[in-house]
């Protein structure tokens, strides 16, 4: 055994012996005690005597220096500073930490990818479900035209929280759980090239979402997701909530897009040529790009407002010099890539998905790439479409709108793709495919729609409505999240060693899919007909409209509560043995033993082929899993 | 599969295709445009059911194209025999295909973005749509100079409609005389609202310390609600107004009630601007 591979042996200590120092609890502990310090000693002594602190009846900079040492309490305690501290004292370097055997490294840091990704899926599971009850409790709300449930404030803060929460979570739900479990298997590499940051990228995000969630206790946030300012100067203490939160998942994002970019350039295994490369690690590469450049934007535009909030700036209070377009650019320039850091993930995985279950390759590989790298490029170029009737740049208004609609382009190469590959197939409708093939019907309602809110004339009728509100839960909803569980049907047996139950499983797709288009569909017209976004108050003939969609919502729900059903179903009580590769797919994740070896691979594979190759004679395994010296140094090892 | 030759079982998807939007387009089109949102009750919403009318008909024969192909292809091409399916054959993109396909977007977004474009030239509908403070005059009204000059004030949560060429009276209904071209100037004294009459087809966010224009001409006597469409805070859903286009006769009337019941309040406010910077605050003692 030589020297790295001893370093990296997985130590097996018993389960008390790994619940020392430096876990999940020990890190809310020093959150909790960095919370204290920051807002009652530090924040307390700073605001001392500070006028704008006083004429309100509320203070700012303690509490917001209470996050933000907590949240830094949070991550010291969770071992973020050991290494550094360690390396400092003159250690050796390592690549890796507490990656054992045992439950508890899936509450510690742990520079296992692999844990990485299965902490990210519980993780992203428990927001949605938070979030999908605050969708439950606003469409309550909308069976009547006026409040009945939930006061004004009680309401416009949950459609906050709604929002906030599922952008923040999304925005990982596919890169988080099977980026990080399978980016590193399917290039054939050991490990992220970054493990600790890929460790600090997840646990910023329970940070943000429970901070996120303070904001219920701190007289919540009435801007939004968005957080227009000066909205959001004026509003309450739990504003400082949202802006922190945000921030963080901000950071979580752009280390995330970071850490990729620079796994799959110098991490690939030998033969891993870019031609190669699954589709699904295209889109990964793509959305890296995206997160990279756009995510940096959300953080500088969060802290200008926290600076307008605490320390007396004017950068967006219009009556001093500032101005809100600048907030509406900033936010934007990070929110539109935004929503495609949410859409190419999707695409990748049911490229994935269609080309197996098709039992066919992927009919034009180059044009799927060319269609993923244009959308994330095009996207930086769109971000006006959101102030078509703002007043800003009015003049402008063509251009942006034609670099809308030309998304559309490299949009439809994904849709060629999915058609050309379905074309003479051997198609098998397991749950997996379910979900994929209705990615694209939903999605191209949402595209569709799309036409209407990128095309001036008709997008001052669409433009904050439900119509908007209807387009994009068609495209993050019916796209990114029915994505996400044909991926998770598809990769859970290898995560977990367990199949999900089939049937569950499509009785869950059948509720979801029905009952997503029957909650949505009709909020298009519902927009038409003159209701905005985010109101508690509607016009009294809209009633019966409203009233169909909370129904079809709480089915939804219904749907979820199948799902949720189905896992502890399938895990703990059928426990079906998933057998090696149950979906005979050729994907290289599948030739590796579950669970899969802290390790991936025994010896650095080869790669010989793309993982399409079905039906082509005599074509190659993907990989050579146990090559050579002289096979690795030809593929250019 | 080359383009030029497509295979039987495509022929016969795409001439199913053919015949349903050669039915479906036209039907579209007279029967479901007229209908559209936001109506004709002005020239600018008008121009945009128009143009909502020319998308939805450029979407339907995709929509129908997606689901026809899909419908073939998920159940011809279903793998129904028993046990796991063999592979099916290894076919590769096709140049021709995807140049067509690249070819037919192309044109179709090129198209639309022209025809948007065109679509806000005013000479044809005008927009509705806010136009920021000094709009190009390409893009106003030929008769934006004999224009009614209405201003729309947003705060927190409530419009008020100032009328400059009427001795500045401010009210809380929004009347407007029919037939006449309108020129809103839309701002806010606190935070961003959008000043959203969907009748008239006209939005414009109310941007503090800005001044927001846009243009209809109101041609159908009805009342309707305005309201509010950009996030304001608490009672952003309660923040509306009642709009009446009326005779201009009626106007006249309903504007010398306004103004003798509201002279005395008329006097203290701020002379008209385009934009308003409220007076400081003073906490009190």
């Amino acid at each position: 055994m030589n020297a790295i591979a001893a370093d990296i042996r997985p130590a097996r200590r018993p389960w008390w012996g790994q619940l020392g120092p430096f876990n999940m609890f020990t890190g809310i502990l020093l959150g909790i005690g960095g919370y204290f310090l920051g807002a009652l000693v530090i924040g307390a002594t700073l605001s001392k005597g500070i006028n704008s602190q006083i004429a309100t009846d509320q203070n700012d900079m303690e509490f917001v220096l209470g996050i933000l040492f907590g949240v830094a309490g949070f991550l010291i305690g969770m071992g973020f500073l050991n290494y550094p501290l360690a390396r400092l004292r003159g250690a050796e370097p390592s690549l890796r930490e507490k990656e054992e055997h045992g439950i508890w490294r899936y509450f510690t840091l742990c520079t296992d990818h692999k844990v990485v990704g299965i902490q990210y899926l519980w993780g992203v599971l428990f927001f949605f479900l938070v979030a999908g009850i605050n969708a439950m409790l606003i469409r309550t709300e909308l069976l009547y035209p006026t409040e009945h449930f939930w006061s004004a404030d009680r309401y416009i803060s949950l459609v906050g929280l709604h929002g906030t929460m599922m952008m923040m979570m999304t925005s990982s739900m596919i890169l988080g759980p099977f980026g990080n479990y399978f980016v590193p298997i399917m290039i054939g590499s050991r490990r992220m090239a970054f493990p600790r940051l890929e460790a600090l990228s997840f646990w910023l995000l329970p940070a943000a979402e429970v901070v996120l969630l303070a904001s219920v206790g701190a007289q919540g946030f009435p801007s939004g997701w968005t957080g227009y300012a000066d909205l959001s100067v004026q509003a309450k203490l739990g504003m400082d909530c949202y802006l922190i939160s945000f921030a963080l998942i901000g950071m979580s994002m752009a280390l995330v897009g970071f850490n990729m970019l620079a796994t799959v350039y110098t991490m690939r295994a030998p033969g891993m040529t870019w031609g190669r490369l699954p589709i699904f690690v295209w889109a990964v590469l793509a959305t890296a790009i995206l997160q990279l450049l756009a995510a940096p934007l959300l953080i500088a535009a969060m802290a200008l407002v926290l600076m307008d909030r605490i320390v007396g700036t004017t950068f967006f209070m219009p009556f001093s010099g500032g101005s809100p377009y600048l907030y509406e650019n900033l936010f934007w320039f990070f929110g539109h890539p935004e929503v495609y850091i949410l859409a190419l993930p999707g695409f990748g995985v049911v490229l994935e998905l269609i080309s197996v279950f098709a039992r066919k390759p992927i009919w034009g590989y180059k044009l799927s790439v060319a269609g993923l790298m244009g959308v994330s490029l095009l996207s930086f170029f769109v971000w006006q479409h959101h102030l078509f009737v703002s007043g800003i740049n009015a003049d402008l208004r063509p251009f942006y709108m034609l670099t809308t609609e030309l998304i559309s382009i490299p949009t439809a190469f994904v849709f060629l793709n999915a058609m050309g590959t379905l074309w003479k197939g051997k198609i098998t409708y397991t749950v997996p495919m379910l979900f994929a093939l209705a990615l694209f019907f939903n999605f191209f309602i949402g595209g569709a729609s799309g036409i209407f809110n990128s095309d001036v004339p008709s997008d001052v009728t669409t433009h904050g409505s439900f119509f908007v509100m209807a387009h994009f839960h068609y495209t993050i909803m019916g796209g990114l999240v029915f994505a996400f569980f044909g991926g998770l049907f598809y990769w859970f047996p290898k995560m977990f060693g367990v199949r999900l139950n089939e049937k569950l499983g499509k009785l869950q797709f059948w509720l979801f899919f029905i009952f997503f288009n029957s909650t949505f569909f009709p909020l298009f017209a519902v927009g038409m007909l003159g209701q905005p976004r985010r109101v508690s108050a509607y016009d009294p003939s809209l009633q019966t409209l409203n009233d169909w969609v909370t129904a079809s919502a709480y089915m939804i729900g219904v749907s979820f509560v199948v799902f949720v059903v189905n896992v502890i179903y399938s895990c703990f009580f059928e426990r079906k043995p998933a057998l090696g590769n149950p979906w005979r797919s050729r994907s290289i994740e599948w030739q590796l033993p579950t669970p899969v070896p802290v390790n991936n691979f025994e010896r650095v594979p080869v790669i010989t082929a793309t993982p399409y190759e079905y039906g082509v004679r005599d074509a190659p395994a993907v990989a050579n899993m146990n090559p050579t010296h002289e096979q690795v140094v030809a593929a250019g090892g | 599969m080359s383009a030029l030759r497509p295979s039987p079982e495509m022929r016969r998807v795409l001439l199913v295709w053919l015949v349903l939007s050669v039915i479906a387009t036209p039907l579209v089109v007279i029967l479901l445009g007229p209908q559209l949102p936001p109506g004709a009750a002005s020239d600018a919403a008008h121009g945009q059911q128009q143009d909502n009318t020319v998308m939805t008909a450029i979407v339907t024969p995709i929509i129908i194209l997606l689901i026809v192909y899909f419908a073939y292809v998920l159940s011809a091409f279903k793998h129904r025999a028993e046990g796991e399916p063999e592979d099916g054959p290894p076919m590769r993109g096709d140049v021709s295909v995807m140049a067509l396909w690249i070819g037919v977007t192309l044109t179709i977004v090129i198209f639309l973005a022209a025809w948007g474009a065109y679509e806000l030239f005013p000479g044809e509908t005008g927009a509705g749509g806010g136009q920021g403070p000094t709009p190009l005059a390409i893009a106003t009204p030929a008769d934006a100079s004999t224009a009614l000059p209405v201003q729309v004030i947003g705060q927190q949560w409530a419009w008020t409609f100032r009328y400059p060429t009427y001795g500045g009276v401010e009210t809380t209904e929004l009347v407007l005389p029919v037939n006449r071209q309108i020129r809103f100037t839309v701002t806010s004294i606190d935070v961003i609202h959008s000043f959203w009459a969907l009748k008239l087809g006209v939005k414009a966010d109310a941007v503090p310390n800005t001044s927001n224009v846009a243009f209809a001409k109101p041609v159908k006597l009805e009342a309707s609600t305005v309201r509010c469409a950009e996030l304001c805070g608490l009672w952003h859903g309660h923040m509306y107004a009642p709009l009446y286009v009326v005779t201009p006769a009626r106007f006249l009337a309903w504007m010398a009630e306004q103004r003798s019941r509201w002279s005395p309040a008329t006097r203290y406010l701020p002379p008209y601007a385009t934009k308003y910077a409220p007076e400081p605050t003073y906490r009190a003692e």
